[in-house]
């Protein structure tokens, strides 16, 4: 079999890697190329530098290194009974592209996955070696972010850890009773075993690096940019709810940086036991607004699905507003005084808004005329806060509240 | 009125030496009009006595932001920074107003600037000029909103330490070649080649990783204006690829589902383990591999791993606890965490040589409740020991232990079958069906929950004298 040009490997294994979320560059160490010479900086914050009509940004190289696999799970385009096209790139091939992309400022860096082969252990090593590669021939300073197959050796996990910025072993589906039907030769406890081995090797760097002795040299850092996973809405019968408690576990054993949530999207062919729709975005997002709430809001798991029915997130209006309504005896918050835990609560409100009129009131009473210029919705806060010229009076309590946010019911096309 | 002519806009060293001269001359910033970009004009007009009289003092917060803000295109922004900074050396609190007109406005240009700066960071794509003794060089022409080159070349020169390149705007150029960053005068898109080699592959990418599924148009378009769109090789494919994805999408529907891949077989050389039954549980090692599958109660769902008992299989002395905590977890083996430091230290001081005992929890996963980013320990409910004891029993036979000393009372349970208080157990010594003799104390994590030091202290030294007493009855 001759091998295929690269221009054809490369259409074959993006296609095949994009239907991993994540791109994220943020949030590893800052590092330059000034000292190595070489070529590479990461400064904390990513770079998207590009954007695909779907609205995702493009930050890294997301490729795979081949998308043959001995793994069948149903939902995957990569599945072993699968007709998809199949190809496999050389380590060195990767790092060619990698460079050249990189050199003319079209990446932040390589964010390397792949198929199985051979066996987890095999595939995870070839893994290792790109970064390797990367890294010790080239002197790399860009980003990258390898996934760790579930299962293979932890002193492999180790050594990709001293390379990669992150890790991420991907949940795909968030109940033991979904990847059982979907993806059988997946384990849940192995992929939770993967993540704990990152993380054990993530605090042991950090004792490392507390206990050394003055003078001695740093010791290296493991995956600075910490692990992430990725669960698939929609392609099994799991709840929001479901997902966001195993979102939660994962949050609080592992110390995931991020857990990704992405629509089940159609795949060229599919397997036969999956559903032909269109990709649920709006639960997608939806899923994406309560894991903030989580992170970054101070709400519970238990709290954000009060607003919710049956177990899944309301669709029309966000989880914190859909919170706000079955909760209206804490409202209305008076913007003046309340703590800073209660304005986070405010349907409108974002942590940024939260911290300027934090910044302001210190210096005078906000009138409702000053919060336009913190925030941009001032609308949707008025049935929830009181201000020296404003009160809600009824309107809190009202019973055409939901209305008043929620989308008009879409009508349906009638048919000629 | 005085008048001051910036000869380069966007300079921000000029502009600062103006404002310092009329600051310490005292003008107000109704008393100057500032006009720029007059080639060859006298610097500034008379703006004082010129020369800084000390140290500016402002905050050094807003220093930074009009070193940005200098390089907005808006003819008015000199005069309006000059106000700005004129009421900041007179109000420290001047950048905590954000709901003053002038501070929103410093706020909102300080965001267009910095915008700026970071698309230039994301959309400046160089292309190959040639190669000399292994050192590659590149060009690239970029069209940034505002005069912001300056405040971008170090980004660039930190990035691309080991080759040569150029960008070329209009206002100015950056250069960084021997290791040297320096500036010029502005160019055009002719000094850059035309094309890269390399860009074939680049739009392959991005018409790759495009899913045709989820088109968001709007969503790309916040991120990646249109007005970047003329110098991105990547561009010119988004129409023809939103033009052909809606038909993709459909082939992808109504594409029948085809015959399993023939080769499927093949590549699947492994079979998952299967589970090993509970009559093939011959050793320990086999036990610990069954722990770990074990799902006969719910508490395996959410944990990492069982963790079996650890030690050699002939130890006289058997350990129980309670169940693993958020290390033993992670790391599969028992004691391992605060709890187990605190055993380690116990069992020094009673002259305990951990390596000899058998370790081990009456329960077997980690029960546990999500709280933020820790992993809050719950108490295992009786029902869950009891199904749990189907294991211990199992480590018991193995290492028919001489005698066994439970910690808490979930140990306590686990071995006896029964729920008891410690106290009313404690100091005495009891006989277990099978012969080994029992010791029931407490778990080291009473210990480290004591607020009270004198208590705590009190507690370790009974909690070391049972250790004691095991260590004299199995001898």
């Amino acid at each position: 079999m001759a091998a295929k040009p690269i221009l054809e490997k490369l259409a074959v294994l993006a296609d095949a890697a994009k239907y991993d979320a994540s791109c994220a560059s943020s949030g590893t160490v800052k590092r330059d190329s000034v000292a190595s010479k070489g070529i590479g900086s990461t400064e904390g914050m990513g770079i998207c530098h590009s954007y695909a009509p779907d609205g995702r940004c493009i930050s890294l190289l997301k490729i795979l290194l081949t998308n043959f696999c001995i793994y069948d799970c149903r939902f995957c385009i990569n599945r072993a009974s699968s007709n998809v096209e199949r190809a496999r790139f050389s380590p060195q091939e990767v790092v060619r592209l990698t460079l050249d992309f990189y050199k003319r400022n079209y990446i932040e860096g390589l964010f390397l996955s792949s198929g199985i082969i051979r066996s987890e252990d095999y595939t995870m090593e070839q893994l290792v070696e790109v970064a390797r590669i990367l890294r010790e021939e080239h002197r790399f300073g860009g980003y990258i972010h390898l996934k760790t197959i579930a299962g293979a050796d932890p002193e492999l996990i180790a050594l990709a850890g001293l390379y990669a910025d992150r890790l991420s072993t991907n949940v795909e589906l968030p109940t033991a009773a979904g990847l059982e039907s979907f993806a059988p030769e997946k384990r849940p406890e192995t992929i939770r075993k993967t993540m704990a081995s990152v993380r054990v090797g993530t605090e042991d760097a950090i004792d490392a690096a507390k206990s050394r002795l003055i003078g001695k040299a740093k010791p290296p850092r493991f995956a600075p940019a910490g692990q992430s996973t990725q669960m698939i809405v929609g392609a099994d019968a799991a709840r929001d709810d479901d997902i966001l408690e195993s979102a939660t576990s994962l949050y609080s054993g592992y110390r995931l940086r991020r857990v990704y949530y992405s629509a089940y999207s159609p795949i060229p062919d599919a397997s036969s036991d999956l559903p032909p729709v269109r990709p649920p975005l709006m639960r997608e997002h939806r899923l994406y607004q309560a894991d903030w709430l989580l992170r970054f809001y101070g709400f519970e798991r238990a709290e954000i699905m009060e607003g919710a029915r049956g177990g899944m997130l309301d669709l029309a209006i966000d989880p914190k507003l859909a919170w706000a309504l079955q909760r209206r005896e804490v409202f209305p918050v008076d913007i003046n005084r309340a703590p800073r835990e209660m304005l986070l609560r405010v349907p409108g409100l974002g942590t940024r808004a939260v911290d300027r009129i934090i910044a302001a009131r210190r210096l005078g009473r906000l009138r409702l005329g000053d919060l336009a210029k913190v925030t941009a919705t001032v609308k949707k806060l008025l049935p929830f806060i009181v201000t020296p010229d404003w009160r809600p009076g009824n309107l809190t309590d009202s019973a055409g509240l939901r209305a008043r946010f929620a989308p008009p019911a879409e009508q349906l096309a009638l048919a000629l | 009125m005085r008048e001051v002519i910036l000869k380069a806009p966007g300079d921000f060293a000029e502009w600062r030496c103006a404002a310092r001269g009329l600051l310490a001359s005292g003008v107000t910033p109704d008393e100057v009009s500032w006009r720029g970009g007059v080639e060859g004009a006298s610097l500034f007009g008379d703006v004082g006595s010129g020369a800084p009289a000390g140290p500016l003092s402002l905050p050094r917060e807003l220093v930074e932001i009009a070193e940005r803000v200098i390089c907005h295109r808006d003819p008015e922004v000199p005069a309006r920074l000059y106000r700005i900074v004129w009421r900041g050396a007179r109000d420290r609190q001047l950048l905590a107003r954000t709901t003053d007109r002038e501070v929103a406005w410093l706020r909102s240009a300080d965001k267009a600037i910095r915008r700026d700066v970071h698309k230039m960071h994301a959309f400046v794509r160089f292309r190959r000029l040639g190669e000399e003794a292994g050192r590659e060089s590149f060009a690239a022409w970029f069209e940034p909103s505002h005069r912001i080159l300056r405040l971008t070349a170090p980004f660039f020169q930190r990035r691309f330490y080991g080759m040569d390149w150029a960008i070329v705007t209009p206002d100015a150029r950056a250069i960084w070649q021997d290791e040297t960053l320096s500036y010029g005068p502005g160019g055009s898109k002719d000094e850059v080649p035309e094309s890269d080699i390399v860009e074939d592959q680049w739009r392959t990418y991005y018409g790759a990783i495009f899913n045709p599924a989820r088109v968001k148009v709007d969503a790309m378009r916040a991120e990646m204006p249109k007005k970047y769109w003329k110098n991105l090789p990547e561009a010119r494919d988004i129409a023809p690829l939103l033009a052909g994805a809606e038909a993709r999408v459909e082939r992808m529907r109504e594409a029948a589902v085809s015959i399993a891949n023939p080769l499927t077989d093949k590549w699947r050389t492994r079979v998952p383990d299967e589970l090993l039954l509970d009559d093939d549980v011959k050793t320990l090692d086999d036990l610990a591999r069954a722990v770990d599958r074990c799902t006969r109660c719910p508490l395996h769902c959410r944990a990492t791993q069982g963790v079996s008992g650890e030690g050699p299989a002939d130890a006289r002395i058997m350990v129980v606890g309670e169940q693993p905590g958020d290390q033993e977890d992670l790391q599969g083996r028992p004691f391992v965490g605060p709890a187990g430091q605190v055993l380690d230290a116990a069992l020094e001081e009673a002259g305990i040589d951990r390596s000899r005992l058998f370790l081990t929890n009456a329960v077997k996963h980690f029960k546990f409740e999500p709280r933020g980013k820790r992993r809050l320990h719950q108490n295992p409910t009786t029902g869950e020991i009891d199904v749990c004891r189907w294991w211990l029993d199992k480590e018991r036979a193995f290492v028919r232990p001489a005698l066994i000393v439970t910690l808490g009372v979930s140990a306590l349970r686990g071995v006896t079958g029964k729920s008891a208080r410690i106290a009313s157990m404690r100091g005495a010594v009891h006989g277990l069906e099978g012969g080994s003799k029992l010791v029931a104390t407490i778990h080291p994590s009473f210990l480290l929950r004591l607020p009270d030091r004198e208590r705590a202290a009190e507690e370790r030294k009974a909690f070391v004298a049972d250790l004691i007493r095991a260590r004299r009855l199995a001898a």
